[in-house]
């Protein structure tokens, strides 16, 4: 078990583009984070320079108190899971989930009891003889778990390790991904562009655009106080909406000819300084019209969604979407008022997408 | 259309028989010339049904020889063109597997520069750099001798080629997973490259073993003993006798031999080939 530490990391690709610039956080002994972000973001990039299947521009990755720069990725004490679980496929399973010790000498019993114990953790033990492709996906993922289990590695790396498999079976493995790493104690890396695994796995969650952090966190801190509009567009579902706005007074906000009150706001921004107001779907609540604070909302459709309902249309012209239970009825179309939260108001700065808080 | 269907069936029957009739007749000709004695086919008057000298006119060409030009035994040449085939085809594929792997998988300095040159040399078959080939051997005192009939014909860029697309295919997590497994790049090669490769090697094999057997000018030119000639040089030089009557049973006889080999590596390996393809999977 061991810590896992990035200092001011840097990947420059032969040709001067700079995959990832500079990116400094450490992970606890036995943490899992989730490096999450679109795709070309260097969340990859990084992750492989953690295994060390690509080479360190600048900067350090250290793993316990060793610095592992320059040593190669077998010798870092760390195994990986890969996007299309990268399985032998001339090999048993058992095979495959020996390989690695078989190549480090272990002794012949020692690799027989990891297996043996590592297969039935994953309940896969009666597939050891077969081969990959005679087995399903969700095996095949289990199988290239067990492979990173026997090994008893100080880190677990995933590269997205879900994305090649259905929806149900999806949401399956991840809870079994987070149980493994709780009962193995093992500190974790995982790649994403989920945002729905990214929150629901971490106890660290690094949210990364253009390869740079955009803010490291606890994942409901990181929901409930994204530091910038990016970070707020890309956690959560259905999208944050994001409206123009003006700073009408400290911890006010006007919307068009709405006032909306911000809680989480700086105020020593002149008045009608232009900032982006950012509103998630489900913290909107309906009012009556007329009500102080209400906003009117154009609705257009309604989207079922069994537990819930999306209302989308328009606010200020704007398109708008807003989450309500089922039990709200609203006309198929035309307007109605809603109100949210002060505190669940998220102001940004116009040019730079910097949340404008309370410092 | 169920009656359509068997039309067409019918139609395709027919144009295959006739295609298997066109390849077959000149083999089964061969095959019956070979089991009657010499006064009958120079009569010319050669029946389509086999004689009764098979025994005696393949005991004689494989233990005893011909009377005429060449007088050794065709086993011994068939061992020869068996040496020869099996030196190229193994001989390629070793050098192909390696020299593909290195332009695969390693990054070294001009490394698109040495795969053109050795897909250049595509151009240049051995009929075309005979003389220079031809003198190099003799100069290594290699005429006469099994190294001087393969080594020439060993380099090849065919099988480079044909093993560098295949290890393109070969995912690069795979070398990753062996990378992070702890297997350097003789691992690598040993435990997944090659066992991933068994199919081509079966294809290039077959392909190879053929082109060795089937080989006629570069032989003729390095041997000068019959105790070195290959099966192939023989049937030439039993048909083509100045001062004597050719035996054509014993030449056909040698033909057929001469045809047997590569059939049965194709018989063999065509299990393998199946196999392959049915359970390999990337």
């Amino acid at each position: 078990m061991a810590q896992v530490t990035l200092t001011n990391v840097k990947k420059i690709y032969p040709g001067g583009v700079e995959a990832v610039k500079g990116v400094s956080f450490d992970i606890p002994d036995g943490g899992f984070c989730v490096l999450v972000g679109p795709s070309g973001c260097g969340k990859s990039t990084l992750l492989r320079m953690v295994a060390g299947l690509e080479t360190i521009s600048a900067g350090e990755v250290s793993i316990g108190t060793r610095v592992v720069n320059q040593i190669g990725p077998a010798e870092r004490d760390i195994a990986m899971v890969f996007q299309n679980y990268a399985l032998y496929p001339h090999m048993s399973v058992y095979e495959n989930m020996s390989y690695g010790l078989r190549n480090l000498g272990t002794p012949k019993d020692e690799i027989d009891r990891r297996v043996k114990e590592a297969a039935r953790i994953l309940a896969i033990e009666p597939l050891l003889d077969r081969r990959p492709r005679q087995l399903s996906g969700g095996q095949r993922q289990r199988v290239a778990m067990g492979r990173a289990i026997v090994r008893k590695p100080q880190v677990f790396l995933f590269d997205e390790p879900l994305s090649n498999l259905d929806a149900k079976l999806r949401v399956q493995m991840r809870v079994e991904i987070k149980k493994l790493q709780r009962a193995l104690g093992v500190t974790a890396i995982y790649v994403t562009h989920d945002q729905v695994e990214a929150m629901t796995l971490s106890d660290k969650l690094v949210v990364m655009n253009g390869g740079q952090v955009e803010q490291i966190g606890l994942p409901a801190d990181v929901y409930k106080k994204p530091a910038s509009k990016f970070v707020a567009t890309f956690i959560g579902s259905p999208p944050m909406n994001i409206l123009p706005g003006t700073i009408d007074g400290p911890g006010i906000v006007a919307l068009g000819d709405a006032i909306l009150e911000a809680r989480d706001l700086r105020e020593d921004l002149a008045e009608q300084t232009p900032v982006e107001v950012g509103l998630r779907p489900e913290d909107v609540e309906i009012a009556s019209e007329g009500e102080a604070g209400s906003l009117p909302f154009d609705v257009e459709f309604i989207e079922e969604l069994g537990a819930t309902q999306l209302f989308h249309g328009q606010l200020s012209g704007l398109p708008f979407v807003m989450q309500a239970a089922t039990d709200v009825v609203a006309a198929q179309a035309g307007r109605i008022w809603i109100t949210v939260d002060p505190d669940r108001v998220h102001v940004f700065d116009v040019a730079t997408g910097a949340r404008l808080g309370r410092v | 259309m169920v009656e359509d269907r068997r039309l067409g069936d019918i139609i395709a029957y027919v144009i295959l028989s006739i295609g298997v009739l066109i390849v077959a007749f000149p083999v089964w000709l061969t095959f019956v010339a070979s089991t009657w004695d010499a006064a009958t086919i120079i009569n010319g008057q050669l029946p389509l049904y086999p004689g009764p000298k098979l025994f005696e006119n393949y005991y004689r060409i494989l233990f005893v020889g011909t009377s005429g030009t060449t007088r050794e035994p065709v086993l011994g040449m068939m061992l020869n063109s068996f040496i020869m085939a099996m030196a190229i085809a193994i001989g390629k594929i070793f050098i192909s597997v390696l020299s593909a792997y290195a332009v695969v998988y390693y990054r070294f300095p001009f490394r698109m520069a040495a795969f053109w040159i050795i897909f250049v040399t595509l151009m240049l078959p051995v009929e075309v750099r005979i003389f220079p080939t031809f003198k190099v051997v003799s100069d290594l005192n290699m005429l006469d001798t099994y190294q001087g009939l393969a080594v020439p014909l060993i380099a090849s860029a065919t099988g480079t080629l044909l093993f560098r697309q295949f290890f393109m295919t070969i995912p690069d997590e795979l070398l990753e997973a062996s990378r992070i497994d702890g297997a350097g790049p003789f691992r690598f090669f040993k435990d997944t490259v090659i066992p991933l490769s068994m199919t081509t090697i079966a294809a290039l094999f077959v392909i190879q073993f053929i082109y060795g057997w089937n080989q006629y000018l570069w032989p003729l030119l390095v041997t000068t003993k019959d105790s070195m000639q290959t099966i192939v040089i023989a049937i030439k030089k039993m048909i083509v006798t100045s001062d004597a009557l050719t035996e054509w049973q014993l030449a056909m006889a040698t033909a057929m031999l001469a045809m047997l080999p590569p059939v049965l590596v194709v018989i063999l390996m065509q299990r393998l080939f199946v196999k392959g393809l049915v359970e390999t999977e990337k």
